[in-house]
């Protein structure tokens, strides 16, 4: 014998629209009537108050009126809004009101704006495994400043509602375990990732970026415990490609490196968030950086591969055009290269050269790998060209085989250099595969960034690291 | 106000160095290089002083200096010697 419960709420004019069918419901069904809104409606019947909303909550109401019927295994039906014919097959009899076929219903209580996490914190916080701390300030941020747990701007305090607010961002379980993150390799879960993200001010949709930029600096190849603990001034820079980037609106286009983007400042601050927190990586502590970069407060673009001519980053490595895709590079600054004046490719190739030839210091080879990122008035001299990226990277790494004697310990009168024994030799500048070239920018500009990257960039230190994007 | 904790709820134990040896003599050295450049120097000189007191040395090296060490060579550090200095250099 089946149960049925039906869910109403008094605001919802189809819901009102069925109560003379409420007798004949009562007549011949075992049924129980919900009202999310007014424990008086609909007057004259037994009505389960969903004051708390509750029961609508774990039964995942979306609609009012919502009619599930139930046996001993549990939900065998389900119906939304009014559909006579619908309801009456499940009801198993012709009703006798005299009803319209069909009207839509109403949204549940339980998803008015703001509402679906306040009950997800009133009544599955208990999965959170975090620890509760509280605080008698009166001042949350200042509370969180005091704990430790900012990179020098405020962050938002982590409550359970924007907790569960954030973790409605991925479909993953708060508690699958990420890894643990150096230096003091805590153990890292979605919900501590999450609550990083909360601190960092990302929107949920944001979290499953921050969850694969997390896991990207995890893998042993992107050696974060060494870019954490060293004196250079690296930190990891995030490049977003494919359709998620666009979804949640990242910047690729005017200022990309710069401020102003949401998604951009927030999801590059949450990485570092997490490696200060649940990493415990300080600087002047394990984080040992001499200098830093102000990039290490949040380092994070996306890729305009819709406006350009060659393929993308992640197309590049691998992944198909519509899959979205982080890449994580050990990242220190960005160094601007002007050249307002080359509208050959070959001219324009030797100014990147000459510029990128100096990265480091201009006798270093094969030690940091470098991202050139090119701007839209620059990437237009290789369309026009027929220039593919290949093409430019080959012509860059043909202009940045440095004579020996260039190089070594003494030449042009500097100390700094390479062993003697390198006198004789030729050495490319970077190490094969350490150049890599993404396209971004502003319309207006013949400015191109080179972003250098780690000294000890490689197989031995650091290598670029990228990984799809699971929502 | 009540919020999460957003660290990773570490709570590390304390421990208390061992006391220092009075002595060098007769002890096993461990010297550790750390694989940065000129680390070599800086521990030739360090394993000579301490020759020169009368411990025995045993040299050692991180594959990079980028990563920690492996657990295997700690072991091997520990299962061998008294002590161990570790040398930063560039």
């Amino acid at each position: 014998m089946s149960k049925f419960q039906l869910y109403v709420k008094e605001s919802c004019e189809t819901c009102k629209l069925i109560e003379p069918l409420l007798a004949e419901l009562f007549d011949q069904l075992d049924i129980e009537l919900v009202s999310q809104d007014n424990p008086q409606f609909p007057p004259g019947f037994p009505v389960i108050y969903d004051e708390s909303l509750e029961l609508s909550y774990r039964a995942e109401i979306e609609i009012v009126p919502t009619l599930i019927e139930k046996d001993a295994q549990g939900e065998v039906n389900r119906i939304y809004g009014w559909d006579k014919e619908q309801w009456q097959k499940i009801a198993g009899f012709q009703f006798a009101a005299e009803l319209p076929l069909f009207r839509p219903g109403c949204g549940s209580r339980t998803l008015d704006p703001g509402m679906p996490e306040k009950l997800a914190a009133r009544f599955d916080a208990a999965n959170l495994k975090s620890r509760r701390l509280e605080f008698d300030a009166d001042d949350d941020i200042e509370a969180c400043f005091d704990q430790d747990w900012s990179d020098g701007l405020p962050v938002v305090p982590p409550t359970q509602v924007r907790v569960m607010r954030m973790l409605a961002g991925t479909h993953r379980d708060p508690q699958e375990y990420i890894g643990d993150v150096p230096p003091d390799y805590g153990r890292c879960t979605i919900e501590k990732i999450a609550l990083n993200a909360v601190l960092a001010g990302c929107r949920p949709e944001y979290l499953p970026v921050v969850i694969a930029s997390v896991e990207a600096v995890l893998e042993d190849e992107f050696c974060m415990h060494g870019l954490l603990a060293t004196t250079y001034f690296s930190g990891p820079m995030i490049v977003v490609n494919g359709p998620l980037s666009r979804a949640i609106g990242m910047n690729a286009k005017g200022n990309a490196l710069g401020q102003g983007n949401r998604a951009n400042a927030t999801i590059g601050r949450a990485l570092q968030l997490v490696i200060r927190n649940i990493g415990g990586g300080k600087p002047q502590q394990v984080d040992r950086s001499a200098l830093g970069n102000p990039g290490k407060y949040t380092f994070c673009f996306a890729e305009d591969e819709l406006g350009s001519c060659w393929e993308s980053l992640a197309v590049e490595k691998g992944f198909a055009a519509e899959d979205s895709t982080v890449t994580l590079f050990a990242a220190d600054g960005v160094q601007g290269i002007v050249d307002q004046k080359s509208r050959d490719p070959d001219s324009l190739c030797r100014s990147f050269a000459a510029a990128l030839r100096v990265v480091a210091h201009p006798k270093f080879v094969m030690s940091s790998d470098v991202f050139l990122v090119v701007s839209p008035e620059h990437e237009r001299v290789y369309r026009e060209a027929g220039w593919s990226k290949q093409d430019l990277k080959d012509r860059l790494t043909e202009l940045l085989m440095i004579p020996g004697s260039e190089l070594v310990a003494g030449a042009a009168g500097i100390t700094e250099g390479l062993p003697q024994s390198f006198a004789e030799k030729v050495m490319p500048k970077f190490r094969e595969g350490g150049l890599s070239i993404v396209r971004a920018g502003g319309s207006a500009g013949m400015f191109s960034a080179i972003i250098a990257g780690w000294v000890a960039s490689g197989p031995m230190g650091s290598i670029p690291v990228t990984k799809r994007i699971i929502v | 106000m009540r919020l999460l904790d957003p660290t990773s709820e570490l709570n590390p134990e304390g421990r208390i160095p061992q006391a220092r040896p009075d002595s060098v003599f007769g002890k096993t050295i461990g010297l550790l290089d750390i694989a940065k450049p000129r680390g070599n120097i800086f521990i030739d000189r360090i394993e000579d002083l301490l020759q020169q007191k009368g411990a025995k040395t045993l040299r050692y090296s991180k594959p990079t200096f980028t990563r920690v060490a492996p657990v295997e060579l700690t072991q091997q550090i520990a299962a061998e010697c008294d002590l161990v200095l570790e040398a930063l250099a560039d």
